[in-house]
């Protein structure tokens, strides 16, 4: 099993001992309600968001059955098709059986022109509105099925070696992965050449991940809802335009904290010895 | 991961997990923790892979390698690595090493060209090898017995290689793989400066204020020298300007403040554009600047030319495999497809584009020009000549026929142009010119090679710090082996020729060999070698350290040749590949940490190691291949009289050699491996760099390899791979190429020849750094530099039509400033093929990928070669980004996957697929054109059509 997918089950499975341990036990059962809600799974492009999703799939096969038999997929010698990208979980896969999956670091969503998994899904837990451009037309730089991350200490750019293998690996090169240059102040005539991802690109495809040359992938891809922060709607950034949109839902909530939990005069008639 | 490193995991975690907790360990356990790094043995390298030569250090561990650093005291690299150089430790590693060599066979056991490999002894190997050398040289002479060699040779193997062949066969078909790679930058350099090698090195880099890229995307192929230039570009970037100008966007284009992309071959036109700009401008050009160093120009420089009719190097009529002609076009072995192409070879019309740029020379658009094979020849002209040569490459005419990107405004393309130029002439800027393989690989690579030079002479901006032409290599040792020992048909160590009769008898008397032992003609390049096998004249071809079969252009021809003809072909290698799966006997060799080596950067570098670890199976070193074929051949074998192809007589030198001391039966081993100047150098396990490395070929080593004459090798019980070397030194010294002693190669992270009392020369020819200049200077009363190089050093004289003057008047301490035109390749895009095709490397991977696609992780990383090309190009041929096509030529197709969004990005009309995956085998559709003088195949530009599988 590839490394970031060992990763990834592996996360899933220390937040899980984390939980039980509070609890002091319940193991297994415990693990089998992880596994149906992992977060940690990577769905095909135009995946509803994870709970709606799971709700919505029909678990037909459809989408890894156009996966597979699409054009590009054939193999040069054989003239048959290859292994698809995605994958319908089965048993044992950890994921919900039958829900369909795709693991970067063995074979990436090479990010079809034509997306011919999302078209064919029934009941919409694909959806292509999401895949849609200003032209109508299917995009697949509109897929968001998760964001790269880079482990700095593990990435080997990091250390100074000209790699860069994400980088010209990615469909949405100079956008997704961008090269930042800084100097290399212990040679003195070297330079570092960093790649960065940024999330507004970032299609989740997993083409990075899975070209990456360091054992265990230094650059990988995580859902979204794993990876990426999230700041406060009460605050705009003043020199961007289109950051209210952001914050467009935004609505004055009533806060409490610690020092805020009893009411004012509840506070004022306690009776307190400075 | 290793059973080795998990183990040390294991007990270092261990120890952790004990400390953590406060548990004592035992004094065993802790000490096995630790006892794993100290039995790691480091010590330094050189990288394996590209010309940069960055220098590395190896852990060995149990007899294996087990770890790889960037060497931090190497100053090309300083302790870094690119993706390739990171995996040093894995290449010789593969699970399909060759152990064993493999000979074709039929049941009884004997050899059958249609037969299956099976396992044979080294002794049944050089049997055969022996056997097929003896019929070769019967039936064709020295000329049938040939050698694909290489730019990745060691020093020391490359020159026992030359040395078995030349003096020992007495044949020249030895040629490297480096011709595909470096040969028009050799006769560039020879033209210019009668010498070859770059007269900068790597510090011009930190020195420059403007790098300029042709036709070379250093971001991939050179990446640690382009995070140099990175850094230069950090430390001032308003000052510093870095320019990339190429066929089709590359990752160079990231760093660069300006990209030019310029239509295949028409990079003549933009350097003639420049030098016009130079000289028009100038005040004694007609202009009203002072642009040209007219100092510099008269005291150091002519202005010279050379004829235009030189072909395109490719076959030629009569040719035995191009007979019969038929009528439905074809010819020979050649189809009326391909000849359609071949037949400019005789004679071409001139075209509309290139019409105003032969104007000068006497032709004009619809003349018929007739073709003589190319020619070296060249004669001194006047100034006035060389401005009247310029007058056609305006900015109007440039701009038009350079643009490369139909999409892009023309007037935005000329401004380009205009600031191209005047970033060269702005006065006090320095600028340096990279080039690879785009202006290598070129039908016109000697002159676009000589073009550079030009416009830095004018300028007075060559070979000082900082500035100047600069060709960079491919290959780790293009230039320490293949050049500066000669492996190539035409030369002999330390630049001399095998026409020359000097250079002849200098070598006869280093070898100890009787005068006239040397074949004087060396025109089997290695295109030639391939055609000479097509025409039957080859019968015995040897595969050393390249892959001939996948690399070389219209490859089904010589595949054919191989598979299907009377010979015999061998490939010496450390993992098959395609030229082993052609072959008819496959010797496992050792690679490279498995033997003591010397590379050669394109610094002028030398950089050497030790032999690390033992080869894998019964694997043994080219070197030892070579010696042990030499014990097969004696003196009677070899030295009597040959009549070569073109009626000259190789004389019989036995009795020659009788005088010298050697019988009839002396044999090639005992005379040029195994002399009294090879057995002073001493085999002493205790002293350096000797003491604790292995050294198989001197003394044996512990696997017992059953050798050539069926005993286990013991060694030859000298220190062979030191005597080589300093043999090999000893041309050079005292000549301008003087290399430092064996031993201190050993104690240093190279040095750049020439290397003069102990001081390495940063910037040859210049006074204040080359020592050999400065000497040349004091002789002949000039000042700041002297251009010594020996070669053509003496011109006839007359004008761009031709020669009028026969007598040759000397030229001392002068470079030449060219007059060449533009001229089409000879293969463009038409109405059916209607797209260029370009080929060239990935990062990832090494040539054919017989290393880096054994590296799991580098071929996870790229495992197929794709082709490369722009999204409007493949909506209107209706391609989707993935799909199957073909990529057809008039040579062959091969299927590659279309690929719109990656790291090449070419104009419309334009493809780019990588030569590294021998199932994508592009080879096939490329054309084997040459530059007419270089003999350098042109792999970047032919015609192509592109459809749906």
């Amino acid at each position: 099993m590839a490394d970031s997918d060992n990763r990834r089950k592996f996360m899933a499975q220390t937040v899980q001992s984390v939980g039980l341990a509070a609890l002091g036990g319940l193991l297994w059962s415990g693990y089998a309600d992880a596994v149906k809600a992992s977060p940690l799974v990577l769905r095909p492009p135009g995946a509803l968001e994870e709970e709606s999703f799971l709700t919505a799939c029909i678990k037909c096969g459809l989408c890894g059955e156009a996966c597979r038999n699409r054009e590009t997929n054939i193999d040069k010698e054989t003239g048959l098709p290859r292994e698809s990208t995605i994958k319908m979980a089965k048993g044992g896969d950890h994921r919900l059986i039958g829900t369909p999956y795709f693991i970067p670091r063995q074979i990436p969503c090479y990010m079809c022109e034509d997306i011919p998994c999302v078209p064919v899904c029934p009941s919409g837990a694909l959806d292509m509105a999401s895949l849609l451009n200003e032209q109508k037309e299917l995009d697949i730089n509109k897929a968001s099925m998760g964001l790269a991350i880079v482990h700095k200490e593990s990435c080997i750019a990091y250390w100074g070696i000209q790699c860069d293998a994400c980088y010209r690996a990615c469909p949405v090169m100079d956008e997704a992965i961008t090269l930042e240059y800084q100097k290399n102040d212990r040679t003195g005539k070297h330079a570092y050449l960093l790649p960065v991802v940024h999330d507004k690109a970032c299609t989740g495809c997993g083409m990075c991940e899975q070209a990456c040359v360091t054992e265990k992938a230094a650059i990988f891809v995580l859902p979204n809802e794993v990876a990426k922060g999230k700041p406060g709607d009460h605050y705009v950034k003043g020199w961007d335009k289109e950051d209210q949109q952001r914050v467009k839902d935004a609505q004055g909530l009533e806060t409490t904290t610690e020092r805020s939990k009893l009411d004012s005069t509840e506070y004022l008639n306690a009776e307190v010895e400075y | 991961m290793s059973l080795d490193r998990r183990e040390f995991l294991k007990s270092s975690a261990a120890v952790a997990a004990a400390s953590a907790v406060g548990i004592s360990v035992p004094e065993e356990a802790k000490a096995k923790a630790f006892h794993v790094e100290t039995d790691w043995r480091w010590d330094k390298a050189a990288c394996r892979f590209c010309g940069t030569g960055c220098g590395i250090m190896l852990a060995t561990k149990g007899g294996r390698i087990v770890a790889v650093k960037g060497d931090p005291a190497a100053p090309v690299n300083r302790g870094l690595n690119c993706i390739k150089g990171y995996f040093n430790a894995k290449i010789m590693y593969g699970a399909d090493r060759l152990k064993t060599p493999l000979l074709r066979m039929n049941d009884k056991g004997e050899f059958d060209k249609k037969g299956k490999f099976k396992p044979v002894s080294w002794k049944r190997a050089f049997d055969e090898m022996e056997k097929h050398i003896r019929k070769a040289l019967k039936e064709s002479g020295p000329e049938g017995v040939a050698v694909f060699a290489s730019g990745q040779y060691t020093v020391m193997e490359g020159y026992a290689a030359q040395k078995m062949m030349k003096a020992g066969f007495r044949s020249n078909a030895i040629d490297p793989n480096a011709r595909h790679c470096m040969a028009s930058a050799v006769v560039g350099f020879y033209q210019t400066f009668g010498i070859d090698e770059p007269s900068g090195c790597y510090d011009d880099i930190e020195l420059t204020d403007t790098v300029v890229s042709w036709g070379s995307n250093m971001a991939e192929m050179h990446p640690i020298l382009w995070s140099r230039v990175t850094d230069r570009k950090l430390s001032n970037p308003d000052r510093v300007k870095v320019v990339n100008i190429t066929t089709y966007r590359t990752r160079s284009s990231d760093l660069a403040d300006m990209e030019i992309i310029f239509s295949p071959n028409t990079d003549l036109a933009i350097w003639n554009y420049i030098a016009r700009e130079i000289v028009y401008r100038d005040k004694k050009g007609g202009g009203k600047e002072d642009i040209i160093d007219w100092d510099f120009v008269n005291q150091h420089t002519v202005f010279a030319t050379g004829p235009a009719n030189i072909g395109y190097g490719m076959r030629r009529k009569g040719e035995a495999s191009l007979v019969p002609e038929l009528p439905d076009g074809s010819a020979g072995k050649y189809s009326a497809l391909e000849m359609e192409t071949i037949k400019k070879e005789m004679s071409k019309t001139i075209s509309a584009k290139e019409g105003p740029a032969l104007g000068p020379y006497g032709y004009v658009e619809g003349d018929i020009m007739k073709h003589t094979p190319g020619t070296l020849k060249h004669w001194e002209i006047s100034f006035e000549d060389y401005k009247k040569s310029l007058a056609p490459y305006t900015l109007d005419y440039v701009a038009k026929i350079a643009k490369g990107d139909p999409n892009e405004d023309i007037e935005v393309f000329k401004k380009k142009l205009q600031t191209l130029a005047n970033l060269y002439i702005e006065k006090g800027r320095k600028v340096v010119s990279f080039w690879t393989m785009g202006m290598n690989q070129h039908t016109r690579g000697t002159w676009v090679n000589t073009l550079s030079y030009n416009v830095h002479f004018m300028l007075n901006k060559q070979a000082r710090p900082g500035s100047g032409a600069f060709s960079l290599t491919g290959q780790p040792s293009a230039c320490g082996t293949a050049r500066e020992v000669g492996t190539f048909c035409h030369r002999l160590p330390a630049d001399l020729m095998v026409k020359n009769p000097k250079h002849r008898k200098k070598a006869e008397t280093a070898w100890h060999i009787p005068e006239g032992t040397l074949n004087p003609v060396g025109n089997q390049h290695i295109m030639k070698i391939h055609r000479d096998i097509e025409d039957g004249v080859v019968k015995f071809a040897w595969v050393n350290v390249c892959n001939a079969y996948q690399d070389s252009a219209s490859a089904s021809h010589w595949i054919k040749a191989a598979r299907e003809m009377d010979n015999f072909i061998v490939t010496s290698d450390g993992y098959p590949g395609i030229s082993a799966k052609v072959s008819d006997l496959v010797l496992p060799s050792a690679m490279i940490y498995e033997k003591w080596g010397a590379y050669g950067n394109a610094e002028r570098r030398t950089q050497h190691w030790r032999q690390q670890v033992l080869p894998v199976g019964d694997a043994m070193s080219d070197t030892w291949q070579w010696v042990e074929l030499s014990k097969r051949f004696t003196v009677k074998d070899l030295w009597g009289e040959y009549t070569l192809r073109n009626g000259k007589k190789l004389p019989n030198v036995i009795k020659d050699a009788k005088k010298m001391g050697y019988s009839e039966d002396t044999t090639m081993y005992e005379i040029l491996y195994a002399n009294e100047r090879a057995k002073k150098y001493k085999i002493d396990l205790n002293k350096f760099p000797q003491k604790g490395f292995d050294n198989s070929e001197c003394i044996g080593d512990s696997r017992n390899v059953v050798g050539s004459d069926g005993k286990v090798f013991k060694g030859y019980g000298f220190m062979i791979h030191e005597y080589l070397f300093e043999e090999y030194a000893s041309f050079g010294r005292g000549h301008g190429h003087d290399l430092a002693p064996f031993e201190v190669y050993h104690r240093v992270r190279g040095l750049k020849w020439p290397v003069v009392d102990g001081k390495e020369t940063q910037w040859r020819f210049n006074v204040k750094y080359d020592p050999y200049a400065a000497k040349a200077a004091k002789k002949a009363g000039l000042k700041d530099f002297a251009f010594y190089g020996p070669l053509a050093k003496a011109l006839p004289s007359g004008d761009l039509k031709g020669i009028k003057d026969k007598k040759k008047k000397p030229l001392p301490n002068k470079a030449k400033i060219f007059a060449r035109p533009y001229m089409d390749p000879p293969e463009m895009p038409d109405n059916e093929y209607d797209t260029w095709l370009c080929t060239g490397r990935v990062l990832e991977h090494w040539h054919s990928g017989t290393m880096t696609m054994r590296v799991p992780e580098l071929f996870r990383a790229v495992p197929e070669a794709l082709c490369y090309m722009n999204p409007k190009d493949a909506k209107a041929k209706g391609f989707k980004r993935g799909d199957l096509i073909w990529v057809d030529s008039r040579r062959g197709k091969v299927k590659a996957r279309v690929e719109t969004r990656g790291r090449n990005r070419p104009p419309q009309g334009l493809v780019f697929v990588p030569w590294f995956d021998e199932k994508v085998f592009i080879n096939k559709v490329c054309l084997d054109a040459t530059c007419p003088m270089s003999k350098q195949t042109d792999y970047k530009k032919c015609a192509v059509k592109l459809y749906k599988v």
